[in-house]
């Protein structure tokens, strides 16, 4: 049943095409249907996991690798698979209208459901190999939604940045779930947290830790992370809402929630939390204060709003644990709301710059009131579903022991400036006097602005009941997170205290803020002095650099040259041996196991050192040649020294032949000149004498091995006995070996062939005219 | 078990090839007679794979000459799948060149060539002797040679010439190498050298002939400081030479390193750390080569080396783990490079150019035909869970276990850079409008409809194969666990050769 809930989009997307090709028409509404049936069939197991109860499927994969799809249907993946299917239907349905008319629409909606099914299957995984995959997939659909308007380089590039940045991490992520696997032996995460005591304990922790965390911060767009989610915001409007603020980007906080029962509580995990999301959230805040492109905007605010996540994780009080799991939904409630309302502003008036959009109530009634409800949640205006996680939030900091003050001014700062950022894109695009421009702008369709509201009204029933969601949603997310069962309580009124006070001095604040401050692109313009010093430039040089240096190594090793070539591999063999010489080869000469020098012999190897010789200093061509033939020749008489004439025939008939094709070759070729310089005849001097040394070394070393000659006594033996043959040699060619005879008759062939098409077939396009 | 009919993939190449070249000047019979050979050899190769599978090792002693004085051949678990996988790659590139060869190059030998390339694999998978596994290698240069040369255009000459001189290199040092054992151990057959090179008391001779089979097989297999050979020569011939070089020239020389080292040059500890050095490097210089280039042809050339570095990690870590790795990845490796060179082959058809930069407007353009190329790209890539994917949870986990994080670094880094560049050439050739200024290509609408079947069922009779490794992947592992095991502990292997029980 789980299989096919979660593999459904994937099937989907799988059958787009011939979906797509039969009801062209109908397609974005049979799509439609799918999250609209998962989200009811989620809504219906509310009731299941309240009660503290959580639902497994478990499904054969690969075993031998330990990887079992096991879905497990707990608190925390309940409340990211509504999110996931309840904004999916609306973000569903609101493309129907957005795209209207789009080429790809088939395209878009099959992405869209790979993607939907990959988030499902992300959230649902017990197994963490498979929440790998599927987390894996949700950032191969992002890099094909990010760059669906293909024609764009922009979107090209953004695509590829936001592909580099969450692929690294994801590969990191894979290296922090196998370390994991071998310390706790198993994929399961619901049998590794078994294994707590000895995971924390181990001497890997802190790399698992390492891991974990940049699989989260470049999936969530953390500081120094974050900068591929405002590009990402080149997608279209739609999927900027469902991937880049509601589900998706939320992979990482989903993950860091998921493990702080099993990694979580120590120093070095709430620390690097608290920071990270400390600085993210700050950060991203200001800048959401500098933006002029509304989703420039909610891009930096959504940014700001993970930090804040991954700052509460870090906090990890029972109080903060809670606001985890609040803010979640407050957030995707109120900003894919906001994202939607961009949406319809941008297609209905063709622009997102908020310094000139005004008084659009007048025309889009409905999408105002969202707008309004949405700003209001994000503000954390009594009665909307923000007020509840902003007290709950700053409740968590201001109690937390010694820092807390610090911890609770950085909240409210970046709570202010959220707010600030919030009006902005919810209050001020509606309000004041409808400029000239915008008059003749159409009322928007419902299957728009139904979207918003429908969000909406959720910020407000929620905040005005938090009893609806207190038992039934937040206290299974509670419990899963921090592994507590203490229950948790959602009111309104706290009581007068410092929380209230400082709540309420946030809206003051921001909203004096709000009227005082007008973002426009000189304010815009000055931030880009900073540029020079953001992590995206510092990144971006950084991977320029790094391409520059692939450059230089690319060129340096593959230079071009044969002899380069020859001579580095040559290089390479000679250390290697020389090491292995040096580490330990008994040296060991019998000298009454050789044989006499004669008299014939000391000729013979001067005129070899001496045709060497010569040929290695002689201008001409031709003397090498033959002084080469003179080596090959004194060869043919050791041969015949040590009785094995037909060796020394054989040896001596290819010494004459090659010497007489090399001269039919070089006589063409101009007279010899010597383009090296002294340094680098004497490098490769060098190089070669070393090499022939330990050739020479090796071969004398192994034959005062003690020789074992089973074989060679058998060939002679059973030669004329059993393979009726006199002379040794050619029974062994002919017969014991005579494979390798055969095959190399066939190498003879092909060459033959080779030879035949090089003289005779010349393909050059010069040669044919 | 004792079976001569073992040598049949190499028989039936030989006179594959010999037939072919009997219908020298007719490149219609020489066509068809090809596809239906290499047909009838894949029938083999699976029929070999199948009994190895079921009944364990098949072995024949050439001549009849009891082992270790003759030639010993024994297909194994491991040979007997390189060598099905290599049918499979013959097939695709068979009828691939049906339609993608020029007929000049037919009527010069190419098919039997072709097939004789496939005798010289099968036959280096099957030997269990060391001097005719060079006899093989022989086999194997000498035809891609011709391969490479075949058509004398200027950039293949310059191509083939690295390319042979490097490689005679190697087999020069290969031959020292093969003197060498012989004077220590007296003996060529692969298993009686395995078992006498353990009595041989002067240590450093051994491991300083394990330097000379090290080079002789990271030249062939193309390992970093020694595959110079490879971007020079692999973008230079037609589509379908490269593709059936991309996947099976460089396996061959990776298959004989884990041969030498897992039976003969065994527990030497230096050996691992070079290996596990030389991987991590190899990954990096050839993933640093892949994201410079514009010419199509030679970023897969490079992406080649940089995965022949994920196939060597498995082997310096050298556990059973790692080497599941590592043979998992060198199934997938096969069917996914000889993929993707006829893909590239037929993108830069379709296009006019062989430059990313030039190239564009393919997913505008062929929609559907954008989405099967999709398979071998991000198979490549291992998006999970497809095939390239598995190899490397082992490889890392492998890595972990033995504390190798240098390779755990490397192997995660190309990863990323594999990743990096096919993101790159989707976009650029497939996103990316075209651009005005380049030569146009040849749409898909004039190619006729022999030729279109020509081209697509070779790319997905390989795509059908690779999202089969990737998605039955518990298969593919247990096959790569049986092998692993077997190389881990080859006393089967040496057994069933010597004949004892």
């Amino acid at each position: 049943m789980m299989l096919l809930i979660v593999l459904s989009g994937f099937l989907f997307s799988a059958l787009t095409r011939p979906i797509g090709s039969i009801f062209k028409q109908a397609l974005p509404w049979v799509f439609t249907a799918l999250p609209v049936l998962l989200f009811i069939y989620f809504c219906s197991q509310i009731g299941v996991v309240s009660s503290g109860d959580s639902l497994t499927w478990t499904y054969k994969w690969v075993p031998s690798l330990g990887l079992d799809l096991v879905f497990e249907l707990n608190g925390l993946s309940l409340l990211f698979a509504l999110l996931i299917t309840g904004i999916g239907s609306l973000v569903f349905f609101y493309s129907t209208y957005y795209l209207k008319g789009h080429a790809y629409m088939d395209r878009f909606y099959g992405y869209l459901s790979m993607f939907m099914a990959s988030m499902l299957g992300v959230v649902l995984s017990d197994n963490l190999l498979a929440l790998f995959i599927f987390w894996e997939l949700t950032s191969i659909s992002s890099f094909f939604l990010i760059g669906f308007n293909n024609e764009d380089p922009k979107s090209r590039k953004s695509a590829l940045t936001a592909l580099s940045i969450t692929g690294l991490g994801g590969l990191v992520l894979l290296g922090g779930i196998i370390l994991l696997s071998s310390i706790g032996g198993t994929y399961s995460f619901s049998e590794l947290l078994s294994q707590r005591n000895s995971i924390l304990s181990s001497s890997s922790y802190c790399w698992i830790l390492v891991f974990v965390f940049i699989g989260s911060f470049t999936k969530s767009a953390q500081f120094p992370f974050h900068f591929w989610l405002p590009g990402a915001m080149k997608a279209p409007t739609p999927v900027s809402t469902y991937l880049h603020s509601a589900t998706m980007v939320k992979a990482g906080i989903f993950l860091l929630a998921k493990m702080t029962p099993l990694l979580g509580g120590t120093p070095a995990w709430n620390h690097t939390l608290m920071i990270v999301g400390g600085i993210t959230m700050v950060y991203a805040a200001i800048h959401s204060l500098f933006r002029v492109d509304l989703k420039g905007i909610l891009a930096y605010s959504t940014i700001s709003a993970l930090g804040i996540l991954v700052f509460l994780i870090g906090v990890g009080t029972e109080k903060a644990l809670l606001a985890v799991g609040i803010f979640i939904l407050t957030h995707a409630l109120y900003k894919a709301a906001l994202f939607l309302i961009t949406g319809i502003i941008d297609y209905q008036t063709g622009s997102r710059d908020v310094s000139q959009l005004k008084g659009l109530q007048h025309v889009m009634k409905p999408v105002a009131i969202a707008g309004f409800i949405a700003a209001l949640s994000s503000a954390g205006f009594p009665l909307f579903l923000g007020f509840l996680s902003k007290e709950i939030m700053y409740e968590a900091t201001f109690k937390y022991a010694e820092i807390g003050i610090l911890l609770t001014a950085a909240i409210v700062l970046t709570k202010i400036f959220l707010l600030v950022a919030g009006f902005w894109a919810g209050i001020s695009p509606f309000t004041g006097e409808l400029p000239e421009n915008l008059k003749a702008t159409k009322k928007p369709s419902p299957i728009l602005w139904v979207p918003p509201l429908l969000l909406g009204v959720g910020s407000v029933l929620f905040g005005v009941f938090p009893a609806l969601i207190e038992q039934s949603l937040i206290q299974p997310v509670f419990a899963n997170i921090s592994g507590l069962d203490t229950s948790i309580y959602l009111a309104l009124w706290h009581g007068f205290n410092t929380v209230l006070l400082l709540s309420i001095l946030t809206l003051i604040i921001g909203t004096a803020i709000y009227f005082q401050w007008k973002p426009s692109e000189g304010k815009f313009a000055r931030t880009l002095r900073f540029e020079k010093i953001s992590p995206q430039t510092l990144l971006e040089g950084f991977a320029v650099g790094f391409h520059t240096f692939a450059g230089v190594w690319t060129r340096a090793v593959q230079n071009g040259y044969l002899r380069n070539y020859v001579l580095s591999i040559l290089a390479f063999l000679t250390v290697i041996m020389g090491y292995r010489f040096y580490e330990g080869v008994s040296i060991y000469l019998d000298w009454n196991q050789l044989s006499e020098i004669t008299p014939s012999e000391v000729i013979v190897v001067t005129l070899m050192v001496i045709s060497i010789i010569f040929a290695i200093v002689s201008t001409s061509r031709t003397a090498s040649i033959v002084a080469l033939g003179v080596v090959g020749f004194a060869n043919c008489l050791f041969f015949l020294f040590y009785s094995a004439p037909d060796l020394a025939m054989t040896q001596f008939s290819i010494d004459t032949l090659t010497v007489l094709l090399f001269m039919l070759v070089l006589f063409k070729l101009p007279k010899n000149k010597i383009f090296s310089s002294k340094r680098i005849r004497i490098r490769d001097a060098v190089l070669s004498v070393l090499f022939g040394l330990l050739i020479a070394i090796l071969t004398l070393e192994v034959f005062e091995e003690p020789s074992v000659t089973d074989i060679s006594k058998y060939y002679a033996d059973n030669a004329y006995l059993l393979a009726k043959g006199r002379n040794v040699v050619n029974v062994i060619l002919v017969d014991y070996r005579g494979m390798d005879t055969l095959v190399e008759t066939t190498v003879l062939i092909i060459a033959a062939i080779g030879v035949f098409s090089l003289i005779k077939l010349n393909l050059n396009p010069s040669k044919e005219q | 078990m004792s079976n001569p009919y073992i040598i049949l993939p190499i028989v039936f190449h030989m006179a594959a090839a010999v037939i072919l070249m009997f219908c020298w000047f007719q490149p219609r019979v020489q066509k068809l007679l090809s596809i239906l050979f290499s047909l009838i050899g894949l029938g083999i190769s699976v029929w070999l794979f199948r009994l190895v599978w079921h009944e364990g090792f098949q072995v024949t002693q050439a001549g009849n000459w009891d082992a270790p004085f003759g030639i010993s051949f024994i297909a194994d678990t491991l040979g007997s799948t390189l060598g099905l996988l290599s049918s499979i790659s013959l097939l695709a590139v068979s009828i691939f060149s049906t339609v993608s060869m020029r007929e000049e190059r037919i009527k010069f030998g190419y098919f039997p060539t072709l097939h004789f390339l496939i005798m010289g694999l099968q036959g280096a998978f099957l030997t269990a002797d060391i001097f005719n596994l060079y006899v093989w290698f022989e086999v194997v240069i000498i035809s891609s040679f011709v391969l490479l040369t075949l058509g004398g255009k200027k950039t293949q000459l310059e191509g083939a010439l690295k390319y042979v001189s490097l490689n005679l290199l190697a087999s020069t040092f290969f031959l020292i190498g093969i003197a060498l054992v012989y004077g220590l151990t007296g003996s060529l057959n692969l298993a009686d050298v395995a078992i006498k090179i353990g009595a041989v008391e002067n240590r450093g001779l051994v491991n300083m002939t394990a330097g000379l089979f090290l080079v002789a097989f990271g030249i062939k297999s193309a390992l970093f400081p020694m595959y110079f050979w490879l971007p020079a020569s692999y973008h230079t011939p037609p589509a379908a030479i490269s593709a059936i070089f991309a996947g099976l020239l460089t396996k061959v020389g990776v298959y004989a390193m884990v041969r030498m080292f897992t039976m003969v040059f065994i527990g030497d500890t230096f050996m691992s750390i070079t290996l596990s050095g030389l991987a991590a490097l190899t990954i990096i210089s050839g993933g640093l080569g892949a994201i410079r280039q514009q010419h199509l042809g030679k970023i897969f050339g490079y992406l080649i080396i940089c995965h022949i570095g994920f196939l060597f990690a498995g082997l310096g870590i050298f556990t059973e783990l790692a080497l599941v790795g590592t043979i998992f990845y060198l199934i997938h490796d096969i069917v996914v490079k000889t993929n993707l060179f006829i893909v590239a082959g037929l993108m830069n058809k379709l296009t006019g150019s062989p430059f990313i930069k030039e190239q564009g407007g393919l997913y505008a353009k062929y929609p559907l035909l954008s989405l099967l190329f999709a398979i071998p790209l991000f198979s490549l890539v291992g998006i999970p869970p497809l095939s390239g994917f598995w190899a490397k949870v082992y490889l890392i986990q492998a890595s972990f276990e033995t504390r190798e994080f240098l390779l755990v670094g490397s192997i995660i880094f190309g990863s990323f850079l594999t990743l990096w560049v096919i993101a790159k050439v989707w976009s650029e050739s497939f996103w990316k409008d075209k651009p005005e200024a380049s030569s146009s290509g040849k749409p898909w609408s004039t190619f006729s409809t022999k030729e279109k079947w020509g081209i697509l069922v070779p790319i997905m009779f390989l795509s059908i194969v690779s999202l089969y490794i990737g998605l039955a992947a518990e298969n593919i592992i247990s096959l790569a666990s049986r092998i692993a095991a077997e190389l881990m502990d080859p006393s089967a292997y040496i057994n069933s050769i010597l004949g004892m029980k």
